[in-house]
């Protein structure tokens, strides 16, 4: 990652806010209703350069620095967390290939990915194995023509639509990570529809049957799957993750603090309310102690300092569970307005839950931070 | 290389810091590591030793004691 001045870095996210507000914010709870993004706003956010930010400028990324990464995850994120889903998986697909890819897998695919042409996805969860990824039970045998995979792969985001999926299976009994084109013989998608939240993440389960694919779909070699390769995309993911909930958090305090300078009840705006005023604060102080974590997760990174990994871990933590928090209060402070498809917050809340889920549960954060904490100790 | 040996000494200490771990221990067969140690050591040896370390050299065997992970940033410290 390259480290953008602090002039460019305020640049990069008024062009993002911008971009965010014209095309995303009005549109977002459509496309909540509909469960899928309008393929004009990919090809938008491609012309953008957004699916190529984390890639290097040599195959045409912006190869954005940290902080500018995570103001653009921030503004999708307050405007349509779906919208942002689609950057972090298509995000993970490409640190993956950039990081571990050989020479000729980084020239096939990063430019494509970079435009945007390919839109990548993230294929490590199955019906029965999601935070304990060794469960994986989708197999890959080697051959003399290839490798034949064998399984399914269930609630891959993006996946309606994916061109190419990075798909990790066991080889030998090992997790290894293979890329997987669209159009490979073998490879079936079945839509997922009525996701609770981030309902326009369009999320598909595969199918693999006598899938085969050639030898150099392999990426990094035997056994690197999981401790370095998916290790790698779900620590990218979760920093983009906890970005988004900045964002969420962010959209219900600029919905609240708008919708209670307007609304009145026994004969005064809603903002004059004691109890209002008291989560509003809380919005507000979890908010800017959200993005401080973010940053401070954003910083280390940049620095390639290896407690970057559990400042993520941290930042994802708090930031999810406080969006949840705040969009529950963001729907409370509407009443039944905040029960309705009108007004936005009820999406955030839907949106912010499943924010706890992915990329490690809440429960898998609070036992890999306190252990941390364990190990610092002299207890 | 004693150099090199102290440094990640120091830093393994972090994890082990209630047992002594010699020289040539097998880190991974004390039960202490994870996936998340993994890339913690990766990270740190990039950075310490201002190196990247590859995928072909990404194999356990490489960070399975002290003395491999020596004998591989001194190997890749070599002008290639």
């Amino acid at each position: 990652m390259s480290s953008g001045s602090a002039i460019q870095q305020l640049a990069g996210r008024e062009a993002f806010r911008s971009f965010a507000e014209r095309y995303i914010v009005h549109e977002a709870d459509r496309w909540d209703s509909e469960e899928a993004i309008p393929q004009s706003i990919i090809q938008q956010m491609g012309a953008e350069g957004y699916l190529g930010a984390v890639i290097s400028k040599e195959f045409g990324g912006l190869e954005l620095d940290m902080k500018s990464l995570g103001a653009l995850s921030e503004e999708m994120g307050r405007a349509c967390s779906s919208v942002r889903s689609l950057l972090t998986v298509h995000g993970m697909a490409s640190i993956a290939v950039e990081r571990f890819g050989t020479a000729e897998q980084r020239q096939k695919w990063l430019p494509l990915l970079a435009s945007g042409q390919t839109i990548g996805a993230f294929g490590l969860s199955e019906a029965g194995a999601g935070t304990d990824t060794k469960a994986i039970t989708t197999t890959a045998t080697i051959t003399e023509e290839g490798y034949v995979l064998e399984g399914g792969k269930k609630w891959i985001t993006f996946g309606q639509i994916a061109d190419l999926f990075l798909i990790f299976a066991k080889l030998d009994g090992e997790p290894t990570a293979f890329l997987v084109p669209r159009t490979t013989p073998g490879l079936s998608i079945d839509h997922l529809k009525g996701i609770f939240g981030t309902t326009a993440s369009m999320i598909a389960e595969l199918r693999m049957e006598n899938c085969l694919i050639p030898h150099e779909a392999i990426l990094g070699s035997k056994g690197l799957g999981v401790p370095y390769i998916a290790m790698s995309c779900l620590d990218y993911g979760r920093y983009t993750i906890a970005w988004g909930c900045v964002g969420i958090l962010q959209a219900c305090l600029d919905a609240c603090l708008s919708y209670t300078s307007k609304r009145e009840t026994f004969g005064t705006l809603l903002k004059n309310q004691q109890l209002i005023q008291k989560m509003i604060t809380e919005m507000t102080v979890n908010t800017k102690a959200a993005r401080l974590l973010c940053e401070d997760a954003g910083r280390l990174k940049d620095e390639g300092d290896s407690q970057g990994l559990l400042a993520t871990w941290a930042a994802k933590y708090f930031a999810s569970i406080s969006a949840t928090k705040a969009a529950n209060e963001a729907v409370q402070i509407h009443g039944a307005n905040g029960c309705s498809r009108d007004y936005p917050v009820q999406r955030y809340l839907r949106d912010a839950k499943v924010m706890e889920i992915i990329e490690g549960t809440t429960q898998m954060h609070e036992l890999v931070i306190s252990s941390d904490a364990y190990s610092l100790s002299d207890f | 290389m004693e150099e090199t040996k102290v440094k990640v000494k120091a830093f393994l200490s972090r994890f082990f810091r209630k047992s002594e771990i010699a020289d040539d221990d097998d880190i991974f067969a004390l039960g202490f590591v994870n996936s998340l140690f993994a890339m913690q050591l990766v990270m740190f040896l990039e950075k310490e030793f201002s190196l990247r370390i590859q995928p072909a050299d990404l194999d356990f065997k490489n960070f399975r004691s002290i003395n491999s992970i020596v004998e591989l940033v001194e190997r890749l410290k070599q002008p290639a």
